[in-house]
């Protein structure tokens, strides 16, 4: 098979099975639709994993294809294309294995769903979506897949659209992405203006031209122009990947049913900004300032909101404040010019992130949808492999030595330590601390969730309620569809990151995607102390990371085991610091008050009293008054021979004009 | 290039005289109306097809022309052509004509044959508007085009129809007037009635901003623009979904086509002076009538509101031009910007297009346009709501739909000429999502409203052909938007070299030196 029609086939499989599974319910029945969007992401798995071996083993190098041309308009050509290099690949390979996994666990998740193929063909739509994004060799065309994994994004938070919550956070999902992509979109805009072009190569080629340019928009105040473009575009990656101030959809995003938590806002969706700017990385190279800039945002979503993780009693929104903060780590990486650590933490975390998602669904569907923690426990032997797998992605997650987790985050914080750009000191105190934080959440969930007294069966009819009603029957251990995709999800989280710190950090995989300037690259730097990974996960034993999520497992386990009434006794020591942490530092309050209700007053406004109210009012009804007699006239039209006048009206015009012509 | 076949004078009388003889079929033949009318618009429509395959896209010369005298003592000639920017617009009324029949099919009982008569000499007419080449033809059929409609709206519209006709029509005929003086004082001066002519007519500068001026009169109620579009929300909300479709899809490009058939090119002087002015008054459309389509509880002016906004791509897209060649950064840009508002013109069409019909949908099962009344329709009719978010999601401008071409040509454009320009303009992304998402909402999601939402009958299959066919060309445009600008390149071209050339005489430039 050639080359180009496997590359074809990648994203189109998942497409073509999305419309089958879509509209064509009747005909294929439940069965058949999640078989046909299983085959379609799993062939498509395949022949990524095929594209991943030619380049290992076979060289194949990059390939930069154009399968259609969209559009030329003003001599601009704006192509539909597929750049293939090491990082797409790898992308394409996390994203359709982690997305194969989610196909089969929908299986027994939504086994009830009425919604069931809809929902099936929601995500080998997203599947498509994602592939588009990463496999582009132009802007339009990422800034398509950007759009379409938004648009999926938003139909599957909205899942189950009679719910007000779910449509509500649906909506919010998709405005808050937008702002971040009004940004993206300038900043293509502007990619355009500087280079007359939006093909990767072509503006690529033009970045040091770029870089001498400046651009005045506001009189007076001279910017560099590719700073202006960079942050523009991060602006775009700041919605997609959530970082702060743009963070308050993701944890309402847990509205949609678990897989796709698992899917799109952990794995892969929320990761495209991360990805994008790791691409663009021969633009933001040239831009000191925008790379601060990413660095600062990130330093403080990594740390502030890892710190709300701490509060939370629902299982997934811990689990949501913990991508929000571990995508805050991969933005620091890109921010200090470490572009391959970031995308290597991208791949460690999609895979130990969907397996903690996947593994509080699976809890979730044996407590009958009871997500809050206060109303687990003790799950440990009911469901042993769920527990254990989750005890294996919790531990990826905070880093433990030769898990997959240790080795991104730690090359992360090495890579900030190294790095001499502005803001880069505070950068590291707030990843350092982030491990103490990361470590204490999630201990706590793997407490709460699965050790000490159950307290799901609990009769609360004297006091305070579960949310969703307490369970009459044993939890048991999940379906097969569930916990195979669980154990395979486990394995990479284990052995991922051993095995591929070498070549991805060290050995130069990445060096044709992403470009780094000599002056920039820690990574160079922390090559000199790499001596493989067995060494660098002894070495890391004495260091602070280690100690820090040491630490935060002994509290979590002092406090969740052994003396939960340190918990409360906390929480009413402190209770202002608690209420603010809890409620998410009031962020939403304040968007709600500043942004949303006020563009309803100002649109009020605009409508009451400038259009109805002046121009309605004083000048058109004001010069209807003046041509009354005009208007008297017309009205008396209306009262029944309407047709016939008006056709004589058309001969009337002529006459008028045939008069005026004249004189 | 004299047409053999006189296709542009069929496309315009064929449905005329299907319309007349419609009405003269009479109210008892209720059944024969509308066969006829079916008849006559799919005729039409597949006649337009020959417009398009046998439309030479490499040259911007005026193609199948027709030239008879018509008034010889004016020299008013009977002259038709069209060019890339008329072609795809001739397409979209054609296609238009032929939806607002089937749509019409069931819903209206009274006095079918004068609907059919009236949607049908409407078509005509709107199809001579766009291939008139005479200023006094274009004239007729610029006014005489709007006594159908007024007739739609007074006949089988709202309960305050009255007023919306009489705002409607006093809007729009202030503003012709106008334009009435500026083409007789342009045959004045020519002696010549033909816009080619015209076009290359030499005019001082003070004479260019009036004619500019009373163009802008005629062009901006049409479009509509801000401050001049206040009788579009109500002429929408009295309309029946028929007349809301035929206006808000063909009417307001009128304007948008005047601008590029007149001011431009006869007064690309004025235009470049006042271009500011235009760009001013889009963004305002841009920005203010988002927020005030975002407080909107009545679907219809919702959509309506949000055409004012969307149109003001349209506008902006044509007269950023002048900025990017002050500039010097090429032509490129400013070719985009005005493919960019050719395609948003075509687009809008589809696409609020779609929306009334899918607000009419709803208004024939429940008689309510208002946005509370509604509520988890998604529930009882999935197969509307698939159409209806498809439709909203494209006039929020989502990539894969055409909604999104237009706007991303007209934008990355702007960023050419001003950067505060793309700025105000992408705003779009976030109040267009805000507006149409936040109905969707509402109206499309959540819990079921009340027992009457939980009894609706998803569409029927009439409803789905029309519904579909849009869709399809919605989405068609925006996976692969080559073939529609590829039409009007040449065109394109040519009015950018036009509008670079002064207009003014030599002397007058020499006397204003001094």
């Amino acid at each position: 098979m050639a080359l180009e029609t496997t590359l074809l086939l990648i994203p189109l499989l998942p497409l073509a099975a999305a419309v089958i599974a879509g509209l064509m319910r009747k005909q294929v029945g439940r069965a058949g639709a999640h078989w046909v969007t299983i085959l379609g992401v799993a062939v498509s798995f395949c022949l990524s994993a095929w594209v991943l071996y030619q380049q290992v083993f076979e060289g194949l190098g990059t390939q930069n294809i154009s399968v259609y041309t969209w559009m030329v308009s003003g001599g601009i050509r704006f192509e539909v294309g597929f750049l293939i290099d090491h990082l797409t690949t790898l992308i394409m390979c996390v994203v359709t294995f982690v997305s194969l996994m989610v196909h089969v666990y929908t299986i027994g998740y939504m086994a009830h769903d009425p919604g069931y193929q809809r929902f099936f063909s929601y995500i080998a739509l997203f599947t498509f979506s994602m592939l588009m994004l990463v496999m582009s060799n132009n802007f339009m065309q990422l800034f398509f897949g950007w759009e379409a994994v938004g648009l999926v994004s938003y139909l599957l938070i909205g899942f189950w659209f009679q719910r007000e919550s779910a449509v509500f956070a649906g909506l919010k999902a998709f405005l808050v992405n937008r702002v971040g992509d009004f940004g993206f979109l300038l900043g293509i805009a502007g990619v355009l203006f500087a280079t007359g072009s939006l093909d990767y190569s072509e503006v690529f080629s033009q970045a040091p031209e770029i870089a001498t340019r400046t651009i005045s928009i506001i009189p007076g105040m001279e910017w560099k122009l590719i700073t202006l473009i960079c942050v523009c575009l991060f602006i775009g990656a700041m919605g997609k990947s959530a970082q702060a101030p743009l963070h308050v959809w993701l944890p309402d995003s847990m509205e949609g049913p678990t897989p796709i938590s698992a899917l799109i806002h952990a794995a892969t969706m929320v990761t495209a900004g991360i990805f994008m700017v790791a691409r663009m990385s021969p633009l933001f190279e040239f831009s000191d300032a925008a790379l601060s800039f990413v660095l600062l945002v990130g330093a403080f979503t990594a740390l502030a909101m890892g710190l709300i993780g701490i509060v939370q009693n629902d299982i997934k929104r811990v689990i949501a404040y913990s991508t929000l903060s571990q995508l805050g780590y991969m933005t620091v990486a890109l921010g200090v010019s470490a572009y391959s650590a970031a995308i290597f933490h991208l791949m460690t975390h999609a895979f130990f992130k969907a397996l903690l998602f996947l593994g509080a669904g699976s809890v979730i569907i044996a407590l009958h949808h009871q997500q809050d923690m206060r109303f687990m426990g003790g799950l440990r032997r009911k469901m042993p492999i769920t527990w254990a797998t989750a005890w294996i992605g919790a531990l990826a997650l905070v880093g433990f030595p030769f898990l997959s987790g240790f080795y991104s985050k730690d090359a992360v914080i090495e890579a900030v330590a190294e790095s001499q750009r502005y803001g880069s000191d505070l950068a590291y105190w707030a990843v350092l601390l982030g491990v103490l934080v990361t470590s204490f959440y999630s201990f706590r969930l793997l407490y709460l969730t699965f050790h000490g007294e159950p307290r799901y069966r609990v009769d609360h009819s004297a006091g305070e309620h579960p949310p969703d009603g307490v369970l009459h029957q044993e939890a048991h251990e999940s379906p097969w569809v569930v916990t195979v995709p669980l154990i395979l999800l486990a394995i990479p989280s284990v052995i991922i990151g051993y095995l591929t710190i070498q070549p991805i950090l060290f050995g130069g995989w990445l060096n044709d995607s992403i470009s780094v300037q000599a002056q920039n690259d820690v990574i160079a730097d922390l090559a000199h102390n790499f001596h493989g990974a067995s060494a660098m996960a002894i070495h890391a034993l004495g260091t602070e990371p280690f100690w820090l999520m040491m630490t935060g497992f002994a509290l979590a386990t002092f406090i969740y085991l052994f003396r939960p009434s340190v918990a409360e006794t906390l929480e009413r020591g402190m209770p202002g610091l608690y209420r603010f942490v809890l409620n998410k530092y009031y962020i939403d309050e304040l968007y709600q008050a500043v942004f949303v209700r006020r563009a309803v007053q100002i649109g009020k406004v605009l409508w009451e009293k400038a259009d109805a109210g002046l121009i309605d009012g004083v000048l058109v009804n004001g010069s209807a008054r003046l041509v009354g007699a005009v208007a008297g006239r017309i009205r008396l039209w209306q009262t029944g021979y309407l047709f016939q006048y008006a056709f004589a009206m058309i001969i009337g015009l002529i006459g008028i004009l045939a008069i005026w012509v004249v004189y | 290039m004299q047409s053999t076949w006189p296709t542009l004078s069929l496309l315009i009388w064929i449905p005329i005289a299907g319309g007349l003889l419609a009405a003269a079929l009479g109210e008892r033949k209720a059944s024969h109306a509308r066969l006829l009318a079916l008849a006559v618009s799919l005729l039409t429509f597949v006649l337009s097809i020959s417009l398009l395959t046998g439309f030479d896209r490499s040259t911007a010369n005026m193609q199948f022309l027709e030239n008879k005298a018509w008034i010889e003592y004016f020299r008013i000639n009977y002259f038709l052509g069209v060019d890339g920017f008329s072609v795809p617009l001739i397409f979209l009324t054609t296609f238009f004509g032929v939806l607002v029949v089937i749509a019409g099919w069931e819903v209206i009982r009274t006095r079918v044959h004068q609907y059919m008569a009236s949607f049908l000499v409407m078509e005509g007419l709107m199809v001579g508007v766009f291939s008139a080449l005479d200023g006094f033809l274009f004239y007729v059929f610029f006014e005489a085009m709007l006594i159908p409609m007024f007739l739609v709206i007074g006949m089988w519209g709202g309960p305050r129809r009255v007023y919306a006709t009489v705002k409607f029509f006093l809007y729009t005929f202030l503003g012709s007037v106008f334009m009435l003086v500026g083409l007789i004082y342009l045959y004045t001066q020519s002696g010549t009635w033909s816009i080619p002519e015209w076009q290359g007519l030499p005019l001082g500068i003070t004479a260019q901003t009036w004619l500019f001026l009373g163009f802008l009169a005629a062009f901006s109620v049409k479009v509509p623009m801000w401050p001049v579009h206040t009788w579009l929300p109500d002429a929408h909300v009295e309309a029946p979904t028929g007349g809301s479709v035929i206006l808000a899809a063909i009417m307001l490009k009128i304007g948008g086509y005047g601008f590029i058939r007149f001011s431009l090119p006869i007064t690309p002087d004025a235009s470049n002076s006042l271009d500011w002015l235009i760009i001013m008054l889009s963004l305002i459309a841009v920005v203010y009538i988002g927020f005030v389509a975002l407080v909107q509880q009545d679907m219809k002016k919702l959509i309506a509101y949000s055409s004012i906004s969307h149109m003001g791509f349209v506008t902006l897209g044509l007269f950023i031009a002048f900025a990017i060649f002050r500039h010097g950064v090429g032509s490129n840009a400013a070719a985009l910007g005005v493919e960019g508002a050719m395609v948003q013109m075509i687009s809008h069409g589809f696409v609020s297009g779609a929306l009334f019909l899918c607000v009419g949908v709803l208004y024939d099962r429940l008689h309510s346009r208002m946005i509370l009344d509604y509520g988890g329709v998604a529930d009882s009719m999935p197969w509307f709501a698939t159409f209806a978010v498809l439709f909203f999601m494209a006039n929020a401008g989502l990539p894969g739909t055409s909604g999104f071409v237009g706007e991303f040509m007209v934008i990355l454009a702007a960023f050419n000429a001003n950067f505060w320009y793309a700025f105000l303009a992408g705003l779009t992304l976030i109040l267009g999502a805000a507006y149409s998402l936040w109905l969707v909402k509402r109206v499309i999601f959540g819990a079921v409203k009340s027992r009457e939402v939980a009894a609706l009958k998803d569409i029927n299959r009439r409803e789905a052909l029309i519904l579909g066919s849009v869709a399809v060309a919605v989405i068609m445009v925006g996976l692969w938007p080559q073939p529609l600008v590829d039409l009007m390149h040449a065109s394109v071209n040519n009015l950018l070299a036009h509008i670079q050339q002064s207009k003014i005489p030599a002397a007058t430039i020499a006397t204003a030196g001094m």
